[in-house]
């Protein structure tokens, strides 16, 4: 973990879901989530709104580890997120990892995929646009 | 079509999803509906706040929130409950909720096919001209057969 950048705990959101770091992977957070009741939609499958937290997460995640590796000091906030299910998340973990498109001044675009056992396979991918907002003092 | 006549109650059929799983521990509940809307509830939760240091509640909830209540506006507009899949849903996050309040979720099938659902909704902290967001979904329905 020596190349990995320190990054702010993950959000109470995403603890509370049952997210964690599983690794570092190029100094890419790679997050996990194990299949709890807490992400279950219908029986033995994820709820599409847990993938979407995961996937949401894990933007977030990339984000800050490239504004740590910058020095930059910035809060997130959400402008937009789209979804694409492509494949029902079994019972089982799921992961996910973000990649920048664009980092910008004001704000980043980012491209997430979450899979399951098959990296090749995503289950769901996510673009999101993210603010980056002056801290307040 | 008559309330009677409607298989399909949003205010009945609500515990049956919001008592066990995400929907549960979210602790999503029933708020009001119409011929083919359903509006959720999500109440103020503290575990459930995003950024560090800010009082502000994460937007993956708010993502969850949209995606059931635009699930069952489906299901009341089909008027049956059968396995529908989220293929695409879009949330523009226009504002941030207010610290302490329920955030409100309100989804509107406005197209129905043989094969997919067509859903847009906003999530709202108390006033719907004032929403928090905005959303569109597309959701498939699981045992049709491929035809738009």
């Amino acid at each position: 973990m020596a190349d990995a950048p320190e990054i702010e705990a993950l959000t109470p959101y995403a603890r509370s879901l049952g997210i964690s770091l599983d690794r570092w992977e190029d100094g890419t957070p790679i997050l996990t989530v194990p299949f709890d009741e807490t992400v279950e939609g219908r029986p033995d499958h994820y709820h599409g709104g847990a993938t979407g937290g995961l996937l949401e997460t894990a933007g977030y995640a990339v984000l800050r580890a490239e504004l740590a590796r910058q020095d930059r000091v910035a809060m997130l906030k959400p402008i937009n997120i789209t979804v694409q299910y492509l494949a029902a998340g079994k019972s089982r973990a799921s992961f996910a990892c973000g990649r920048i498109t664009k980092l910008g001044r004001r704000s980043a675009n980012l491209t997430v995929e979450a899979w399951q056992d098959d990296r090749e396979r995503p289950i769901a991918t996510a673009v999101m646009n993210v603010l980056m907002a002056e801290p307040a003092t | 079509m008559s309330e009677q006549a409607r298989k399909f109650d949003p205010s009945q059929a609500t515990d049956f999803f919001t008592g066990r799983g995400h929907p549960g521990w979210l602790g999503l509940r029933y708020s009001d509906h119409g011929d083919d809307w359903v509006e959720l509830e999500l109440p103020w939760r503290e575990d459930l706040l995003g950024e560090e240091g800010q009082r502000v509640l994460a937007s993956g909830p708010i993502l969850s929130l949209m995606d059931m209540a635009s699930g069952m506006a489906i299901w009341r507009a089909m008027d049956e409950f059968t396995a529908i899949a989220t293929l695409d849903l879009r949330v523009d996050y226009v504002r941030p909720a207010r610290e302490q309040a329920s955030v409100f979720g309100r989804a509107q099938c406005y197209r129905l096919t043989r094969s997919a659902a067509f859903v847009r909704g906003l999530a709202h902290d108390g006033d719907a001209d004032d929403p928090v967001a905005h959303i569109q979904a597309v959701f498939m329905k699981i045992t049709s057969t491929a035809r738009l």
